[in-house]
């Protein structure tokens, strides 16, 4: 049952193989055994999941054949949900229980599904390793003796995903925050299009990076849920209101005509070479699939880092203001007038690297500091987006590695964030440019899962699900599990 | 030294929309704290602006009244502070690309002499929340009714050079914006508020001297109050050898004190930046022609027509057209009742007098423009008296009826005009003044004209005071002069 696709679940819940209660029970289960020692979430909600699995059983057996009625899945902490704590992985928002449901959380409603619970991540998803998170660290699954990160922001919902602790999960992606944490559980995981997923409700990082996006085993889950979070927001001014596509019914497995771009600045001396291998392997399948390749150029790609330390931080800056004391959320004891109020309640309630990136965007603002950084970075960002624009006249679809390296050990990048932001090289030319981007399990380096991103033309979703079903069907990579300690119940 | 006194104003105009500018909550003034404050609003986390389609037509019509460019492409910035009364930790507002361009708004001065005050720009933004500070047990209340609220801030040139240009000025805005309909123009709740920057300097120089900015006046009153007390201020320090810190003042008009609130080294750094929740606000030359051609009529063109249609003279005309609701009062008077210098009369008379003591706009007087045209119409057919006009004025206003024929017969206020009768009374009641009478025949012209008067008290207490005094008038004077 934990292996089966959201396809295979419906089949089974309709054929009455098993009931939605007992499906959410075993996940359920699961959690209270297993999660201690993974820690992905920050709630887990028995009773109300288990009284929409009950709900959702009505249904089913009155007839309804709706693909998600019934099916558990997890949100990242960072969706409100309507009367269920939503804490954004802070301590600044410890007891904020929404009072409105976040257009990605409804439309899961809406569809029947049924919510366990919601994932740990790194506070307001700055982060790639989840240690950040004030709710404690999440362990990769995928870790033998040593603990190992599970990457981040959404580290909670892929090591949930990765655990068999959820059959798919809801991340977002400001920097690569779906898709560096999927690479690192062994999990697919897609950045839609800007626009594309409604960020209402969606607790704000960068406004004009974040996206929600679907974390789960198979390109098909990550379509199938595509197709619930997909969609016109009226809500939320920057959703796109583009007709969405039948995710599901574009995955033909066939790619034959399809072109796909290597750019010559990701395969260079710099490429981990265990990971430049594990890349000729899926080029080879692909091949195999009547892929044509050729070289890309996006000659900007190594101003992204740069240029999103300075503008991810400047949004960030002013997005979180509004976490002052004043309204809900953490506030300071015994405050003695408005400014000792602000200033403790800002430095209890946010934590180390919230704070740092509160200082850089806000110095990277500061009136005579503008145009040297935020506008610059503004410059780069159209930049990149051009040499997109001009790649993707020649190619369908550019591949590349997700991370310069497999998941790391806890503390390994040491005290310096710089190398930690470098974590986020080859992930966040996407989120500048606002093009899609998936990360496919590809392969295996010292043991430890792989994956390979593709990123794609603006609202090419369907076509990338496509590739990522096709490879996933020539390839057994999405189907590894970690089998340790970690994910096992003991007998 | 002569000084010669320089004054832009910064002019917060509410715009009179339903819902706020960035969510569906109310804007209705007076509502208990809180109650009109969405997720929105209170700035709750994940929750997005939406813009409000009706507030930049409003924006568009005020351009377009003072002859100004629309931005076609309009961009909303933050304005990052902290208050709590801002719920996000910033306002969104306009900054480099406001929604209204540079315009001009004509001025009428008291010696019927025009002058031009150039507008530098006018950009939408959200109003803030209110901060309580009384009733909470040492602490502060919020009130985040008022967050979201559409504003557009006119920014004028320093165009001014004296309190009655100033005031001038903010009235002609106040006039425009209420004949437009985008503003309500209730001062007292703050609808429109004025920061008035002043500098002085010595007659002659062409640079400027060092401005002050008095925020957040509510008064035409208030504000000229202010303007003296400020330039008195500035002019003294100057000439004690003293120099002026650019600062923020505030005003206190019940004191009549100012004092500074901040100086320019205290100023925030507001770190402006293009807001990424909103996209630029791209207005078609097909939207802006549509606005153009639903234009409402503004007070200029409206003051020609009163003279035109109406003779009214220069300054009546001038006075009726500046208020949309004044004018559109006098205007159905006028025709209802066929008289427009009557009506013009009541109007800048007994109903501005009223309006003024009771502190309430022409748009929301007790007394409608048909029923005043009703009564002006009983003032002109002699079916009341102006004295008995004023009773039913009163019974109006108080909204003790409503019906002006009602009121008058229910009242007793009906004129007796019938000169039969009147004669009768006035041969009873001279039948008893023999001595008057042959007092008044003694008396030359001017002495008569005022014995007139003693004759007359007798005849309306006979008339129970319903007697046409003009009729009686002439009656009188025909009998005592035969």
């Amino acid at each position: 049952m934990l292996e089966l696709t959201i396809q295979e679940l419906a089949k089974g819940l309709r054929d009455k193989e098993f009931t939605s209660v007992e499906l959410t029970q075993a996940y359920l289960d699961r959690i209270d055994k297993l999660d201690s020692k993974i820690n992905s979430y920050i709630t887990v909600s028995k009773e109300q999941a288990l009284a929409n699995a009950a709900a959702a059983d009505e249904k089913i057996a009155a007839g309804d054949t709706g693909l998600w009625t019934g099916i558990p899945f997890a949100h990242k902490d960072i969706f409100c949900t309507e009367g269920t704590l939503t804490t954004c992985g802070s301590k600044m928002l410890h007891n904020f229980e929404p009072p409105y449901n976040a257009t990605v959380a409804q439309n899961f409603i809406d569809a029947g599904a049924v919510c366990l619970g919601k994932t740990n991540m790194d506070e307001f998803a700055m982060g790639s390793t989840n240690e950040s998170s004030y709710y404690g660290k999440v362990i990769n699954p995928w870790s033998g003796d040593k603990h190992l990160v599970p990457g981040g922001s959404s580290g909670g919902s892929a090591a949930a995903v990765a655990a068999r602790l959820a059959p798919v999960a809801t991340g977002t992606d400001t920097g690569g925050s779906i898709r560096q944490p999927a690479a690192f559980c062994g999990l697919t995981g897609l950045k839609p299009t800007y626009g594309r997923v409604s960020r209402y409700g969606m607790i704000a990082f960068a406004s004009s990076l974040d996206q929600g996006g679907p974390m789960a085993k198979t390109a098909e889950d990550c379509a199938a849920m595509l197709q619930v979070m997909a969609g016109h927001d009226a809500k939320d001014s920057t959703s796109i209101d583009k007709e969405v596509p039948d995710y599901l019914a574009a995955l033909s497995g066939d790619l034959s005509g399809l072109k796909i771009g290597l750019p010559k600045e990701y395969f260079n001396e710099h490429l981990n070479p265990e990971i430049a291998k594990v890349l000729d392997e899926a080029i080879e399948v692909l091949k195999g699939k009547g892929v044509e390749f050729k070289e890309v150029s996006l000659p900007n790609s190594q101003l992204g880092v740069p240029a999103y330390y300075v503008i991810a931080p400047a949004e960030a800056s002013a997005n979180l203001s509004r976490f002052d004391g004043v309204r809900y959320g953490y506030r300071c004891e015994e405050p003695n007038d408005l400014m000792d109020m602000y200033l403790r309640s800002r430095s209890e309630g946010f934590g180390d690297e919230v704070k740092r990136r509160i200082m850089v965007g806000t110095y990277a603002l500061s009136a005579g500091y503008y145009d040297a950084y935020y506008n610059k970075a503004m410059q780069v960002r159209r930049l990149i987006k051009n040499d997109f624009e001009n790649a993707f006249k020649d190619v369908d679809f550019i591949l590349g590695p997700t991370t310069p390296s497999p998941a790391f050990g806890f503390g390994e990048k040491g005290d310096d964030p710089v190398q930690m932001y470098l974590e986020d090289v080859y992930t966040i030319t996407a989120n500048l440019a606002g093009i899609p981007a998936m990360s496919l399990p590809a392969g295996t380096v010292d043991g430890l899962p792989c994956g390979i991103q593709l990123l794609g033309n603006y609202f090419d979703e369907a076509r990338m699900l496509n590739v990522g079903y096709a490879f996933q069907q020539e390839t057994e990579w999405h189907k590894q599990r970690p089998e340790n300690s970690l994910t096992e119940l003991s007998a | 030294m002569e000084w010669e006194t320089v004054i832009g104003l910064e002019v917060h105009v509410q715009l009179a929309t339903k819902s706020k500018i960035f969510s569906g909550s109310s804007t209705a003034f007076g509502a208990e704290p809180n109650t009109q404050a969405s997720a929105v609003d209170l700035a709750l986390p994940g929750t997005l602006p939406v813009p409000n389609e009706q507030a930049f037509r409003y924006a568009t019509m005020f351009g377009l009244a003072i002859d100004a460019d629309i931005c076609k492409r309009s961009v909303f910035e933050r304005k990052n502070y902290f208050y709590p009364d801002l719920p996000k930790g910033y306002q969104t507002t306009q900054l480099d690309a406001p929604i209204v361009g540079a315009g001009v708004v004509e001025i009428t001065l008291k010696d019927g002499s025009k002058k031009n005050i150039r507008i530098h720009h006018a950009h939408l933004e959200e109003d803030a929340g209110k901060s309580l500070h009384e009733d909470y047990h040492g602490m502060s209340g919020i009130d985040l009714n008022r967050a979201g609220t559409p504003l557009i801030e006119v920014v004028s040139e320093p165009d001014m050079r004296n309190a009655e240009e100033a005031v001038e000025f903010a009235k002609t805005l106040h006039s425009i914006v209420t004949s437009l309909g985008i503003c309500d123009g209730e001062m007292s709740q703050g609808s429109m508020r004025f920061d008035v920057n002043i500098s002085v300097r010595p007659k002659g120089q062409s640079e400027f001297g060092t401005r002050t900015e008095t925020k957040n006046l509510n008064s035409f009153r208030f504000m000229e109050q202010a303007i003296a007390l400020e330039v008195e201020r500035q002019i003294d320090v100057l000439e004690e050898g003293g120099e002026i810190v650019q600062e923020t003042r505030l005003y206190d008009g019940d004191k009549h004190v100012a004092r500074s609130m901040r100086s320019k080294e205290e100023a925030n750094d507001y770190r402006y930046f293009p807001c990424p929740d909103l996209l630029p606000v791209v207005l078609t030359d097909e939207y802006i022609e549509e606005v153009r051609a639903q234009m409402p009529e503004l007070p200029a063109a409206r003051k020609e027509r009163f003279i035109s249609e109406f003779s009214l003279s220069d300054y009546d005309a001038g006075i009726l057209s500046a208020d949309a609701g004044l004018a559109s009062l006098f205007e159905t008077s006028a025709n209802i009742s066929g008289d427009a210098k009557l009506s013009a009369n009541w109007v800048m008379g007994e109903f501005s007098a009223r309006l003024n003591a009771d502190d309430v706009s022409a748009a929301n007087a007790p007394i409608s423009g048909e029923a005043l045209g009703q009564l002006v119409l009983r003032v002109k057919d002699n079916t009341v008296s102006s004295s008995g006009a004023k009773k039913v004025f009163e019974k109006l206003w108080s909204q003790e009826g409503s019906d002006v024929d009602q009121i008058i017969d229910a009242e007793g206020l009906k004129q007796v005009s019938d000169t039969g009768a009147l004669e009768a009374m006035v041969d009873e009641v001279l039948a008893g003044m023999a001595d008057q009478i042959a007092q008044y025949k003694a008396a030359d012209d001017k002495k008569r004209k005022k014995l007139m008067g003693s004759f007359m008290g007798p005849l309306m207490k006979a008339s129970k005071g319903q007697g046409n005094p003009k009729l009686f008038n002439e009656i009188l004077a025909k009998k005592l002069n035969d």
